[in-house]
């Protein structure tokens, strides 16, 4: 489908396809063995220009918007779901520098993200994760400084990153307005990171536990002004949502892609399987649902960039159709593929297990239905 | 420091399929690339110049005028800029009458240090144009270098890949230097890089510019001749063999007793 | 300028021979009538040679050179190439293709020898079919260096005037050749797979792939001398030394400039290799994506040391570094042509068959009969590599009584 990119889009998808498929395609099940952070790549994506895609480009970045880092993310993604996290976390641990920090703030650290220092996002905590008003990590006035204490968990680039946006409670009697924001860099004292998580999927990808131990920050980097913590995740996370939607698109057209192929090269009953109607039928649901996640993600990247206001709901629709088409494509892509499919020697079995992330982070599926609904409702009401 | 890094367009042999009833080869849709070993001349020569922190990378290609594509794509790697030599009484060019073109094509770039190119064109394998132009030139050449272990705008020392290992060379500038894939891993192009490609304006010279003899170019330039162009004899006589591994395996055995032995 | 090449309308039938025969596709049928498309033309003439209505004629050259009397231009040369003062075995392969081509023409062949204190060589020269040996002998030319051997053989070249010059497509080889080819304003064809004279007008006929090596094509120089050629290693077979051969050694000398060199070779660096040199191996056996990983070339090792054989692979196993380039046979690797070639999980992509297609006898080993690997086998067995290579090498240990 012709979805009537700019110039510049085209090149992004080219360049990031072939990333994808000289860069990380060679290496993808390496990452996926090993559970190591791709530094290799993430040097070819910073050299390429590609690190730095949605930052403005008075800070050194590109200049492009929620849309552009969607088809970069989709094509990264196809070649391997875990390792274009990478780029896409380091997106999600940006905006909240992009969308709220300062001019001093955004020229100290955009230009470096830009050239390739990895950035992430830490919010989540053992007891706060789809409940952000749940979180327990403090940070607490002190002269010049703000004390951190408390630990993050699950933090995708957690302990590769040099720069995290870390949402820490200023005053906990207030709920989630008493939480706020901050940049944290990595070597400032009391920072240190926990035990590496050994996860099902997206295994090119590091999640760790990031720990603040008295960690002393500058007031400078306060994010926006003390209670807006809350603001900066959700407003971040409606900018990041059609990224994570993106990958579970790249991650989808590559298990299409891989079955399609197969299903031509497998010969039973002496000719190939995708001969057969009931491969053909999957193969087409496939493309379909495929075809119609990218539709609904680029509708809302693009609603987004034009600044639109009310975008929780789209955001968190491309969200959940993706992820879920993502799910069923990669499961028809292992079913394709027969015994083979199960095999870690077959690419299938890799797609599925990075698929079902997507239907979890960055707001498990049933949150974002819930989203939607309470903004259906309150769009009923204001008729 | 001025470099010019020579490359050439040419089919994508990955690409490039036969046909199993013919067994002639499939064109449709093959993709014209940059020659595989220029792509390693024209990273060496950027990372010359991001060495040097200053100077200019210049490609230059003689082909059709689709050969553009080339230079856009060798200035979106990091080439400051593209010159293509074109022109109808270049066709029918052999090595000698290309190395005569090219190196009058340089002779108008003034004080320049080095002549990159690939140890070889991937569709014509013939290795014969990057000396050529060193000898059109009458400047020095290393060819097959892996290595350049230390430059300055008047010498260079260089390591030249053999059958057993490797020589080092130590010559003046300028010269031309052909380089193997030993030599480095060659980058992806930037975004950036793109952008600029695509409003690069390619300088395009003709046999008029280039003040180039009319007996040397083209044709009448080439001493030699194809004659004759035919199918190779198909391999044929393929036999498969069936049967369980240690069935097969003693069968092949057999048959390939003598020359294993002779 | 007139087009160099052109399609005569009225003679056309619209048959598309032409579009079938010519090897760059640059002809197209419109309106029933063929038509070339001068930026993909290379001038080659297949269709006009094709064309049974002669619809399709090149343009003469132009200010067309009186023919120029060649009758001076005698013998056939073959570079002597030699390292550290041993001449390589490409000069002896050189040698037996050049003795025929001398005896059909009925002109000496002749070797060129140039270095320091090699004038020991020139006897096994003579012996391997040399009628004569011109030697040049200098501290200056111990080892290859660009400058002096191209203006020594050049000059030779240009005192002597053979008609014909054989040179090996080594690294030296290609490094000297084309420049002493441009200097004399000389015909040189790369890696040439055949030569042969033609009888009738004694020129050379060089006979070489092109575009990959799916077409041959056959070069000749008409208008001028020498005629010069390179050969790869392993193409044409060695002279067989006949130690009762006798010939003359022409020592030659030039003045000192002759010898100067502007770039200077500061050392020469040999890395010496554990496995046999695979251009030089009689047998290979070769690994590719289907050995699924580095482990499983130990394998292939096993069964390559029982056939006293080296180790190849393609460029999918180098890719995924299961195995060092040294080791890369194809387009971008080596060429090889041994006598017995074992393509083991090849697959046979293009880049891989043009360096290995000309083995005497090629054996595939591959699951997938669809593989293109096997339109060059000469035997082939679809089926688990993982389960034949390890009987193949039982059954030879046995046949060699290893």
């Amino acid at each position: 489908m012709d979805y009537l990119l700019t110039e510049e889009q085209k090149m992004i998808k080219d360049l990031c396809r072939q990333i994808a498929e000289e860069k990380i395609k060679p290496v993808a099940a390496e990452y996926d063995e090993k559970n190591e952070f791709p530094w290799d790549i993430v040097k070819v994506m910073a050299e390429s220009d590609i690190m730095g895609i949605y930052i403005p480009e008075e800070y050194g970045g590109m200049g492009g918007g929620v849309m552009d880092l969607a088809i970069a993310t989709e094509e990264l993604s196809w070649g391997c779901g875990g390792i274009s996290l990478a780029f896409a976390a380091s997106g999600l641990g940006t905006f909240p520098i992009i969308l709220f920090g300062n001019e001093e703030q955004k020229k100290k650290y955009l230009p470096r993200i830009a050239s390739g220092t990895i950035a992430a996002f830490a919010l989540t905590e053992a007891e706060a994760g789809s409940d952000a008003g749940g979180i327990k990590t403090t940070a607490v006035k002190d002269g010049d400084h703000y004390i951190l204490n408390g630990t993050k968990q699950w933090i995708t680039n957690g302990g590769e990153a040099e720069v995290y946006s870390v949402v820490a409670m200023t005053d906990r009697k207030k709920g989630a307005r008493g939480a706020s924001a901050f940049i944290v860099e990595k070597d400032m004292p009391g920072v240190s990171f926990g035990k590496k998580e050994d996860k099902l999927g997206i295994r090119g990808s590091a999640t760790r536990e990031v720990i603040f131990t008295d960690c002393r920050v500058p007031k400078e980097n306060l994010l926006g002004r003390e209670g807006l913590g809350f603001i900066v995740a959700m407003k971040t996370f409606d900018h990041s949502r059609p990224g994570v939607a993106a990958q579970a698109v790249g991650i989808a057209q590559r298990a299409l892609d891989e079955a399609v192929k197969y299903a031509h090269e497998r010969r039973q009953f002496g000719t190939t399987i995708s001969s057969f109607q009931g491969v053909q039928f999957m193969l087409a649901d496939m493309a379909i649902q495929t075809e119609a996640a990218r539709a609904i993600v680029y509708s809302a990247a693009r609603m987004i960039d034009s600044g639109a206001k009310d975008i929780a709901k789209v955001s968190a629709m491309c969200k959940t159709f993706a992820s879920d088409t993502a799910m069923k494509v990669t499961t028809d892509a292992v079913q394709v593929f027969g015994g083979y499919g199960y095999m870690k020697e077959y690419p299938a079995e890799k797609l599925m297990r990075d698929a079902k992330i997507t239907q979890i982070y960055e707001g498990t599926n049933q949150i974002q239905r819930g989203v939607i609904a309470s903004a259906l409702i309150k769009e009923s009401l204001a008729k | 420091m001025k470099i010019i890094v020579l490359i050439k367009q040419v089919p994508d042999s990955t690409d490039v399929k036969i046909d199993p009833v013919t067994n002639t080869l499939k064109r449709e849709g093959v993709a014209s690339i940059i020659n595989p070993f220029d792509m390693y001349a024209i990273e060496e020569a950027i990372r010359i110049r991001e060495r040097f922190g200053e100077g200019e990378v210049v490609a230059l290609t003689m082909g059709p005028p689709q050969a553009e594509e080339a230079l856009r794509e060798a200035i979106s790697m990091g080439c400051d800029r593209g010159i293509l030599v074109s022109d109808r009484k270049f066709a029918g060019s052999d090595t000698w009458a290309t190395s005569y073109t090219l190196s009058q094509a340089i002779r108008k770039i003034d004080d320049f240090s080095v002549v990159f190119c690939g140890k070889q064109a991937s569709d014509g394998d013939t290795a014969q144009v990057g000396p050529g132009v060193s000898m059109h030139l009458d400047i020095p050449q290393v060819t097959y270098v892996k290595k350049i272990d230390k430059i300055d705008k008047g010498s260079a020392t260089v390591e030249r890949m053999t059958e057993e290992g490797f020589d080092i060379i130590e010559t003046p500038l300028p010269a031309v230097f052909t380089v193997v894939k030993e030599i480095n891993e060659p980058r992806l192009p930037s975004l950036k890089g793109k952008m600029r490609a695509k409003k690069a304006e390619i300088r395009k010279m003709s046999a008029d510019e280039l003040s180039c003899e009319e007996d040397k170019i083209g044709l009448d330039g080439s001493p030699t001749r194809v004659s004759k162009v035919f199918s190779p004899p198909p391999r044929g006589g393929g036999r498969v063999l069936e049967g369980e591994p240690e069935e097969v395996s003693r069968e092949l055995t057999g048959l390939l007793k003598d020359i294993v032995i002779g | 300028m007139p087009d160099p090449i052109k399609v005569i309308n009225d003679k056309c039938v619209g048959c598309t021979l032409c579009v079938k025969v010519c090897p760059f596709g640059a002809i197209e049928m419109a309106d029933k009538k063929a038509v070339i498309d001068l930026t993909k033309c290379t001038l080659c003439g297949a269709c006009v040679k094709e064309c049974k209505f002669e619809a399709i004629v090149m343009a003469e050259k132009e200010n067309k050179k009186p023919v120029s009397d060649f009758s001076m231009y005698k013998d056939v040369w073959v570079f002597a190439e030699q390292k550290k003062g041993s001449v390589q075995s490409i000069a002896y392969e050189l040698l037996g293709k050049g003795r025929e081509l001398a005896d059909k023409l009925g002109v000496d062949l002749c070797a060129v020898l140039l270095g320091d204190n090699v004038k020991a060589q020139t006897e096994e020269l003579i012996h391997r079919g040399a009628d004569k040996v011109y030697l040049v002998e200098s501290p200056k030319l111990k080892a290859y260096q660009d400058d002096p051997y191209t203006k020594v053989l050049t000059e030779l070249i240009r005192k002597h005037k053979p008609e014909i010059v054989l040179c090996g497509a080594t690294v030296i080889g290609r490094s000297l050749i084309s420049r002493v080819a441009v200097t004399l304003r000389a015909g040189l064809t790369a890696d040439c797979t055949g030569l042969d004279i033609d009888e009738k007008e004694k020129i050379l006929l060089q006979t070489r792939p092109a575009f990959g090596g799916n077409i041959m094509a056959t070069i000749i120089t008409p208008d001028s001398r020498p005629q010069m050629s390179t050969v790869r290693h392993k193409v044409f077979k060695e002279a067989e030394p006949d130690t009762s051969r006798k010939g003359e050694v022409i020592e030659e000398s030039f003045p000192d400039d002759t010898y100067s060199s502007r770039s200077r070779l500061v050392d020469i660096v040999e890395e010496i290799e554990e496995t046999v040199n695979l251009a030089e191996a009689d047998i290979i056996v070769s690994g590719g994506r289907g050995l699924g990983g580095p482990e499983n070339f130990e394998m292939l090792k096993e069964l390559a040391l029982t056939l006293n054989g080296a180790v190849g692979a393609s460029r999918a196993a180098v890719d995924a570094d299961w195995i060092p380039y040294s080791h890369q046979v194809g387009q971008t690797g080596k060429t090889v042509c041994p006598k017995l070639y074992i393509a083991c999980g090849i697959s046979g992509q293009i880049q891989h068959l043009i360096g290995m297609k000309s083995s005497d006898v090629i054996v595939a080993i591959n699951k997938d009969p669809e593989a293109p690997i096997f339109s060059v086998a000469t035997y082939g067995i679809v089926g688990d590599l993982f389960k034949i290579i390890p009987q193949l090498t039982k059954h030879f240990k046995e046949t060699l009584g290893k």
